[in-house]
């Protein structure tokens, strides 16, 4: 399947987390941090951590390591977290 | 109807619902993972299908994230997001029952150090998810760290992955000390068979495994680079004079295990020590609620799937089923709870890593707080518990709610940690779907709510 990455194809294995499709590609960060603007991305791996959160299809904020993909699937960096939404 | 909810899915659930199920009751087992097996026996998720197969009364609830749990009249409501992890489109559910099982299992205890907040950093449960569940090495040259049996799976896990691992710094004894000479409390125990395989894989890779070692910190811009070990002192002081630089695009980090206690306290069950306080059936203080796995204590998938085992049996009885004392599975639990004591003693974590800190180390990961700010606030503040060391500071306000820096910060500024996991929504849910309304299913009836409480074999 393929999905998109900042507008890049990219392809995708069913059952794959969003998480698990960057790291494959050497794709460590997708994130800044709302205060000192740092690069985050994979860290507990389980969801527990926040780190990795990620825009998938227009709604940001959504945990990279618990997302599966769905083909066509448009996931974007953001900066910062963008919660409540 | 007679009828339980079970919450996780690993070892611990996966054994409770089975042992429910098999005395008749009809079990709805819910778990945030698309297939069953919790961490210990996280599933290839990109192969096709499920390894475990369950008795027909049992509903797998897959994808699902419980939000909160809720007291009612005779029992409690459990409400559910049912669909793709933090999406808007997910269904609500709310499941009603006279009986639970939580088993929510823990996660990785992460200790500070400088450069840990670098992409790159890892903990050793996410190098271990991402290897068996994506199949995906987290990085080419991983330095593993931390204490305990869990670090040699971890690497082995790594090394099946493609990676390379360059060393394993245990900041304890080693683990391998206690293979070759199992005495105690651990003669017998049956996880030795598993490590002892878990370092032959070490050995083969030439991997050095280095006792009273520690990752100190992690180099680089944007990225791990390379990293600092040190030898560590009884206290876990770095020894002066013993740091070595290690080249490594990542470091995998783990410092045991934190239950994940809030759905228990949702519930209000007493908490002691740190985990959930259960008596020889593994009931909670809570009537009806029973918990089981690491949620109760740190002792290994084997131990939580014999604690499930008899948790899903008492459930059985709470909620009417004729059930005969599960005796093996509590012996099991019995001589579990005493190898895990003799293992938890033998892996602590000591104060030393404090000094693992400079004045502008993050300390909480998500509001980007510091070891010099946290101090501050501490100094300025009577801090006496947790609320308000998170007002002053800041730390622990953030996305995750305090479950990586609680027990940390709370240790850095001398208060019970326990403050840390109560937090009123468990999982993460958008404002709109807060606002909608779930459809109750089978509300508990006047003559069920009516049943005396308690479960006596
Ligand atoms: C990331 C990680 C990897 C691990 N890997 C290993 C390993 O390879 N080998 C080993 O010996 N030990 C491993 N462990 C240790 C492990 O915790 C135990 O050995 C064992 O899995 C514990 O079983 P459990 O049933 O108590 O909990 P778990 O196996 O952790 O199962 C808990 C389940 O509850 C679910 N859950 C929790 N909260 C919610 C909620 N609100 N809504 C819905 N579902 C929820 C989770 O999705 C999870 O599937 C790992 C631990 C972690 C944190
Ligand atoms: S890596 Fe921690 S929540 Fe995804």
């Amino acid at each position: 399947m393929r999905v998109r990455f900042d507008g890049v194809e990219v392809e995708a294995h069913e059952g794959q987390t969003v998480a698990g499709v960057l790291l494959a590609k050497g794709i460590r960060s997708w994130r800044t941090t709302r205060g000192g603007d740092r690069p985050r991305g994979l860290f507990c791996g389980i969801g527990v951590c926040f780190d990795c959160l990620v825009n998938v299809n227009g709604v940001p904020d959504v945990r990279a390591c618990q997302r599966v993909v769905a083909e066509g699937d448009d996931i974007r960096t953001q900066a910062g977290a963008e919660l409540p939404s | 109807m007679r009828r339980i909810v079970v919450i996780g899915a690993g070892p611990a659930g996966l054994a409770a619902a089975n042992a429910a199920a098999l005395h008749g009751v009809e079990v709805v087992l819910i778990d945030a993972g698309a297939k069953l097996g919790g961490q210990y026996h996280r599933q290839d998720a990109l192969a096709a299908g499920d390894r475990f197969e369950l008795p027909r009364n049992v509903e797998h609830v897959a994808n699902a994230a419980v939000w909160a749990i809720e007291p009612v009249d005779g029992g409690h409501r459990v409400h559910l997001r049912v669909g793709p992890a933090d999406g808007p489109d997910r269904k609500g559910r709310a499941v009603e029952a006279r009986a639970l099982v939580l088993a929510t299992g823990a996660y990785d205890r992460a200790l500070p150090f400088p450069g840990w907040d670098l992409p790159g950093v890892f903990t050793a449960g996410a190098a271990q998810a991402m290897a068996k569940g994506q199949g995906v090495a987290v990085g080419d040259r991983v330095v593993v760290g931390g204490t305990g049996p869990f670090l040699l799976p971890v690497a082995a896990s790594l090394i099946g992955a493609g990676a390379r691992v360059v060393e394993v710094a245990e900041a304890n004894a080693a683990v391998t000390g206690w293979l070759a000479n199992p005495k105690g409390a651990l003669a017998g125990w049956s996880k030795t068979g598993e490590l002892m395989r878990y370092a032959g894989t070490l050995a083969r890779h030439r991997v050095p495994y280095r006792s009273r070692t520690a990752v100190i910190e992690a180099h680089g811009s944007d990225c791990v680079e390379s990293v600092t070990v040190a030898r560590l002192d009884a206290l876990w002081n770095p020894v002066p004079g013993s740091e070595r630089r290690l080249e490594a695009d990542a470091v995998a980090v783990g410092f045991g295990f934190t239950p994940q206690l809030e759905l228990a306290l949702a519930a209000r069950c007493r908490v002691e020590d740190g985990f959930v306080a259960v008596d020889a059936v593994q009931g909670t203080s809570a009537p009806g609620v029973f918990a089981a796995g690491e949620l109760t204590g740190i002792g290994g998938a084997e131990l939580a799937a014999s604690e499930g085992a008899v948790a899903g049996a008492a459930a059985a009885k709470f909620v009417g089923a004729a059930v005969e004392p599960p005796v093996r599975a509590m012996a099991k639990v019995r001589s579990g709870r005493r190898f895990a004591a003799a293992l938890n003693a033998a892996y602590p974590v000591r104060s030393g890593w404090h000094d693992w800190l400079r004045d502008d180390t993050i300390v909480c990961r998500c509001e980007e707080v510091t070891k010099r700010a946290l101090f501050r606030a501490v100094d300025e503040r009577d801090v006496g518990a947790v609320r308000s060391l998170k007002l002053v500071s800041g730390a622990g306000l953030g996305l995750c709610q305090g479950r990586v820096c609680g027990r940390n910060v709370a240790e850095l500024a001398g208060v019970d940690a326990t403050g840390f996991a109560k937090r009123p929504i468990a999982s993460p849910i958008r404002l709109a779907e807060l606002a909608e309304e779930e459809p109750v299913e089978s509300p508990i009836d006047a003559e069920e709510s009516g049943r005396a409480l308690g479960v006596e074999y």
